[in-house]
C-alpha cells in the first residue's frame, strides 16, 4: 500500500480536526508521512466539517479525491462525500445517526447507545468511532491507546473505554501494513512557522486573529513562557504593525501575522518601515479575497499585493514556503534576513500551508541558525543611517550613553533628522535600494527555486506555496518536471533560469484567476505557455491537477 | 548638563510665538534635570506622530522615533515592552490621538501602559494649514468647514479619565513653570500619564487672549477622586462661552499596569538564556 486515505466528518463542534489529527498520529506510528486538509466553514457550532488524512510511504503535500475509508458522525458526511468512495473504499458510521445503504462495505457502531450506557460525553464520540477505525483497518489497539493517553489525558478512562467497546464493535476490513521507518511529529504549516522564528531568535509576536493566522497567534501565546517570548493581541492591525516596529527600535526581534483585510490596515505601518529601515516580519496567510470572501478558504491572490503594498519604493523579502519544513526552514530565513538588511520581510502563506498538517522531520528542514545583524561598533558618534556600501546601516539600541538614536519617517540625514534636501533624499533613496541587491547577492548562496520530478522534462510545472505537494506528485506521476519558487522577492532570476533550462513548455499552476506568479516571472523575461488556475477557495487535488494537466498536454 | 545641550543641529521651522517653543523648553529642562537627578537621558525615548508638534524630537538631542500620524502610542508601547527601563514619552497633536490615532490613545489608557503621552492641543490642523480638529470649538469655521463645524468637541481629560488613564493634567503653554512641574509628574508617574496642553497656534487659532483671561490653576483638589477629576474636567468642554479653565493636575491614583503584568509571563526570563534547540526537540516530541 502506498496511500492510504481517510475522511472524517461532521459538525462544528465535533472536533473534526483533532479527529483527524488522531488520524494522523495513528498512521504515523506505522511510519507513514502524513497530509491532512481540513475543511471547514466560518461559524462556530453546526455546519460540515472535514479532515482528509492520507498517508503514504514518502513526505506528501496533497490530497486525493478519492478515500479509502469514510468515517461519517452524521449523514450529512455520508451524503457530501459518497462521491469519493471506490469499490473498495469502506463507511465506519454512527448506526444511531446514519441510513445506510451503499454498495461499498459499511461497518455500523452504536456510537449514541454507547457514550449513553457509559456516560461519556457527546465528544467522545469520536474517540468511540476512531476505536471501530482502528479495529476495521487493522491498527492495533495499544497503538491507539497510546496516542489516546499522549493526546487527550482530560478524562483519559473514559475515552479509552468508548474507544474500546467501538473498538470491539467493529470487524477488521483490511490491515494496514507496519513500515519500517520512524514516527514523525506531525504540524501544521503554522506551527512550523512559529519554531522557525523561534529558532532564528524571535522575541515578540504581535497579532490581531485573523484567519489562517490566528493559530499561529494561538501557538504564539501558548508557548510564550517556554520561549521567553513577549507576545500582544492590540487593539487592531495598525498597532500591531507599529508595535513590530517599536520592538525592532528597542532591538528586539518581532514577527507580526494576519491574512488580507488585517494586511490591508498594515501597508501605512509597512511604508514606515521601508523609510525608517525597521526590521519586521510579516506572516501573510492568503484566503479567498476581495474583502471577506471565504474566510476559511485558500487563494494565492495577494503576491502583487505584497509585493507592492505601501506608498514610496523600498525593498523587501518575500519567501512563500509550500509545507511545514518550508515553513521552518524559509520563516527563520526571513526573520535574519529582516534583521541583516533592515527590512520587511514576509512569510507569504496561504491557508492551505497554515492550517494544513505535515509530516514533519526536522533533520531534513534545513539547518537554521540566529544570524546576527550588523552592530555599531561604539567607536564614533552613532548615526542611525550610515551610508554604507552595502546599504546597511550598523543598528544601536537604546540606551547607549553619549548617543540619541534617531528612526525617522520623513526623509532623513545619516543622523535620522529630518530633511527636504534634494541630494540627500536621493542619496537615501539609493541607500535603502541597494540593499536590495545587497540582499539578492546573499540569496545567491540559497536554494530559492526547487525542481522536483523529472527534472529533464521539457515540460515544467511552475509553482509557488502550498502547490509544491501537488505538482511534485503530479510531476512524478506524469514525468513532468515541476519548479518551485520559494523566493519572490528579490526575483531569483539566475537561479529560476537554471531551474528551467531545456524546458519548451512551462505549465503556471496557482490558486488564483490570473495568473500572478506567471505575469511575475514573466516580467524578468520567462514566460508561460500554459495556466492552470483554480480560485474556488479549494486546494487542488492530485485528481484535480492531474485532470487538468491532461486536458493541457492533450 | 545643561538643557541647551539637548538641542539638535535642525532648523527650527515653527511659526514665531508658536506655543510649540514652551512644550519644548519645559520638556527640555525637565529631562535635564532628571538627568541629574539620576534618570539617565541616553534611557529617555521620546515619539513623535505627524504635525507641528512632532518636529519637536528633530529639535531635541534625545534617542527619538518619528513616527506616522497618529500612531505614537503603539510604537511607544512596544519600545517599554521591550525595554521597562527605558522613560518613553510621546508628542502627540490632536488630530494626531484624537482623530487618526484615537484608538489606540484609548487603549493606552485602557491598559494603563506606563508611558506618557502630551498632548498639543492647539484645536487646529497647522500643517495642513487651518482645517477643524476633534476639539476645535463647536461652530469653528475651517477650511474644511467653512460654514463653522457642527459637531461638538472631544473633552481629553474626561476621556483619559473614563478610559483608565491614571494621571490626567492640563497646562498651558503660558505658564512654563507649571508646565514644568506637570511634565516631572507625568514622566515620573507609574502608569499610563496624559498631559493636555493648551498650546497656541498663532497663525491659525490665536486663542492667547481667551486663555489667558480664563485659565486658573486648581488648587486643593483631591486627585485621588474620580468624582473631583471628573467635575473638574467637566468644568469646561472645549466649546465656546466664558468659563474658566482649569490647569493643574486633575488626577492621580495607582492602578495595576499592562507592562508588569506581562512580565512574569515573558520579560522574567531572558530569551536567549533559554536552550531553545532542547525545548523545540521536546515540544516536537508531543507533536508525534
Amino acid at each position: 500500500m502506498d496511500n492510504f486515505s481517510t475522511l472524517i466528518g461532521g459538525i462544528a463542534g465535533d472536533g473534526i480536526n483533532e479527529a483527524g489529527a488522531t488520524v494522523g498520529r495513528l498512521f504515523s506510528r506505522l511510519g507513514y508521512r502524513i497530509y491532512m486538509y481540513y475543511d471547514y466553514p466560518s461559524l462556530i457550532r453546526g455546519g460540515h466539517n472535514f479532515s482528509l488524512v492520507r498517508a503514504s510511504r514518502h513526505m506528501i503535500g496533497a490530497h486525493q479525491d478519492d478515500v479509502d475509508v469514510l468515517i461519517a458522525l452524521n449523514q450529512e458526511t455520508l451524503e457530501n462525500h459518497a462521491f469519493r468512495l471506490t469499490d473498495k473504499s469502506f463507511v465506519i458510521y454512527d448506526a444511531d445517526k446514519v441510513q445506510y445503504s451503499l454498495k461499498q462495505k459499511g461497518c455500523g457502531l452504536p456510537v449514541s447507545a454507547i457514550l449513553k450506557e457509559e456516560e461519556a460525553l457527546p465528544i467522545m464520540k469520536n474517540t468511540c468511532i476512531l476505536g471501530g477505525f482502528c479495529k476495521t483497518v487493522g491498527i492495533e489497539w495499544a497503538i491507539l491507546e497510546e496516542v489516546l493517553k499522549k493526546h487527550i489525558p482530560k478524562n483519559l478512562e473514559l475515552n479509552l473505554k468508548v474507544a474500546k467497546r467501538g473498538h470491539d464493535s467493529a470487524m477488521e476490513f483490511c490491515s494496514i501494513e507496519k513500515l519500517n521507518s520512524p514516527a514523525l511529529p506531525i504540524l501544521s504549516g503554522n506551527q512550523a512557522i512559529a519554531l522557525g522564528l523561534i529558532k532564528a531568535g524571535l522575541q515578540a509576536y504581535v497579532a490581531y486573529p485573523m484567519t489562517p493566522s490566528s493559530s499561529l497567534l494561538d501557538f504564539m501565546a501558548r508557548f510564550a513562557p517556554d520561549f521567553g517570548l513577549k507576545v500582544v493581541h492590540p487593539e487592531n492591525e495598525i498597532a500591531v504593525m507599529l508595535m513590530a516596529q517599536g520592538f525592532a527600535y528597542a532591538g528586539q526581534k518581532a514577527a507580526v501575522g494576519t491574512s488580507g483585510g488585517g494586511f490591508c490596515l498594515m501597508t501605512e505601518g509597512l511604508s514606515l518601515a521601508g523609510m525608517a529601515e525597521m526590521p519586521v516580519v510579516i506572516m501573510m496567510g492568503q484566503r479567498t479575497g476581495p474583502s471577506t470572501g471565504l474566510p476559511t478558504y485558500t487563494a494565492q491572490s495577494d503576491l502583487h499585493f505584497i509585493l507592492n503594498a505601501g506608498q514610496g519604493e523600498f525593498p523587501r523579502f518575500v519567501i512563500a514556503p509550500g509545507d511545514a519544513q518550508d515553513a521552518y526552514y524559509w520563516s527563520g530565513v526571513a526573520l535574519n534576513m529582516a534583521w541583516k538588511y533592515q527590512v520587511p520581510s514576509f512569510i507569504l502563506g496561504d491557508k492551505t500551508v497554515c492550517e494544513g498538517q505535515y509530516s514533519f522531520d526536522l533533520d531534513d528542514a534545513g539547518e537554521l541558525e540566529e544570524e546576527s545583524p550588523l552592530l555599531w561598533d561604539g567607536l564614533e558618534k552613532y548615526s542611525r543611517y550610515k551610508y554604507t556600501e552595502t546599504g546597511v546601516s550598523p543598528l544601536a539600541f537604546p540606551p547607549r550613553k553619549g548617543q540619541a538614536i534617531k528612526a525617522d519617517s520623513y526623509s532623513h540625514d545619516e543622523y535620522g533628522v529630518t530633511t527636504e534636501n534634494p541630494k540627500i533624499t536621493k542619496d537615501m533613496n539609493d541607500k535603502r535600494l541597494l540593499k536590495n541587491s545587497s540582499m539578492a547577492k546573499e540569496m545567491e548562496e540559497y536554494e530559492s527555486v526547487k525542481v522536483f520530478g523529472e527534472s529533464r522534462s521539457k515540460t515544467a510545472m511552475l509553482c509557488w506555496g502550498s502547490n509544491k505537494g501537488v505538482c511534485r506528485e503530479a510531476a512524478e506521476k506524469l514525468k513532468l518536471r515541476a519548479v518551485q519558487v520559494l523566493v519572490l522577492s528579490p526575483f531569483p532570476t539566475a537561479r529560476l533560469k537554471a531551474a528551467l533550462e531545456g524546458v519548451e513548455r512551462l505549465i503556471a499552476v496557482e490558486c488564483n484567476s490570473t495568473g500572478q506568479l506567471a505575469r511575475l516571472a514573466g516580467f524578468y523575461g520567462f514566460n508561460t505557455q500554459e495556466r492552470i488556475l483554480k480560485y474556488d477557495g479549494r486546494p487542488f487535488s492530485l485528481n484535480d491537477l492531474e485532470a487538468d494537466l491532461r486536458r493541457v498536454l492533450a | 548638563m545643561n538643557p541647551k545641550d539637548l538641542t539638535t543641529y535642525a532648523k527650527n521651522t515653527w511659526c514665531p510665538g508658536c506655543g510649540n517653543f514652551s512644550i519644548f523648553s519645559a520638556m527640555r529642562n525637565v529631562l535635564a534635570q532628571l538627568d541629574q537627578e539620576g534618570t539617565p537621558i541616553e534611557n529617555v525615548v521620546l515619539v513623535s506622530g505627524i504635525g507641528c508638534h512632532a518636529k519637536i524630537v528633530d529639535y531635541m538631542n534625545v534617542n527619538s522615533f518619528y513616527s506616522i500620524h497618529g500612531r505614537t502610542i503603539p510604537v511607544a508601547t512596544a519600545i517599554k515592552l521591550a525595554n521597562p527601563d527605558l522613560n518613553v514619552i510621546c508628542f502627540s497633536g490632536d488630530g494626531d490621538s484624537l482623530a487618526e490615532g484615537l484608538d489606540h490613545l484609548i487603549f493606552a489608557a485602557k491598559r494603563n501602559i506606563d508611558i506618557t503621552l502630551i498632548l498639543h492641543d492647539n484645536r487646529v490642523y497647522g500643517l495642513t494649514t487651518g482645517q477643524y480638529t476633534p476639539t476645535s470649538p463647536k461652530g469653528f469655521k475651517g477650511k474644511s468647514t467653512p460654514l463653522g463645524t457642527t459637531e461638538s468637541p472631544i473633552n481629553p481629560p474626561e476621556l483619559m479619565l473614563v478610559s483608565g488613564a491614571t494621571y490626567i493634567a492640563r497646562g498651558y503653554t503660558h505658564g512654563i513653570d507649571l508646565l514644568q512641574k506637570l511634565f516631572r509628574e507625568a514622566i515620573m508617574h507609574k502608569g499610563f500619564s496624559f498631559v493636555d496642553v493648551l498650546q497656541v497656534c498663532v497663525s491659525y487659532f490665536n486663542l492667547y487672549e481667551t486663555y489667558n483671561k480664563r485659565t486658573y490653576e486648581v488648587k486643593g483638589n483631591d486627585p485621588s477622586s474620580f468624582d473631583e477629576a471628573l467635575k473638574l474636567a467637566r468644568s469646561w468642554n472645549y466649546d465656546g462661552g466664558d468659563g474658566p479653565i482649569p490647569l493643574g493636575k486633575f488626577y492621580k491614583v495607582e492602578a495595576p499596569r499592562f507592562d508588569p503584568v506581562n512580565e512574569p509571563r515573558a520579560i522574567d526570563r531572558d530569551p536567549r538564556a533559554i536552550n531553545r534547540d532542547a525545548r523545540i526537540k521536546e515540544l516536537l516530541e508531543n507533536f508525534i
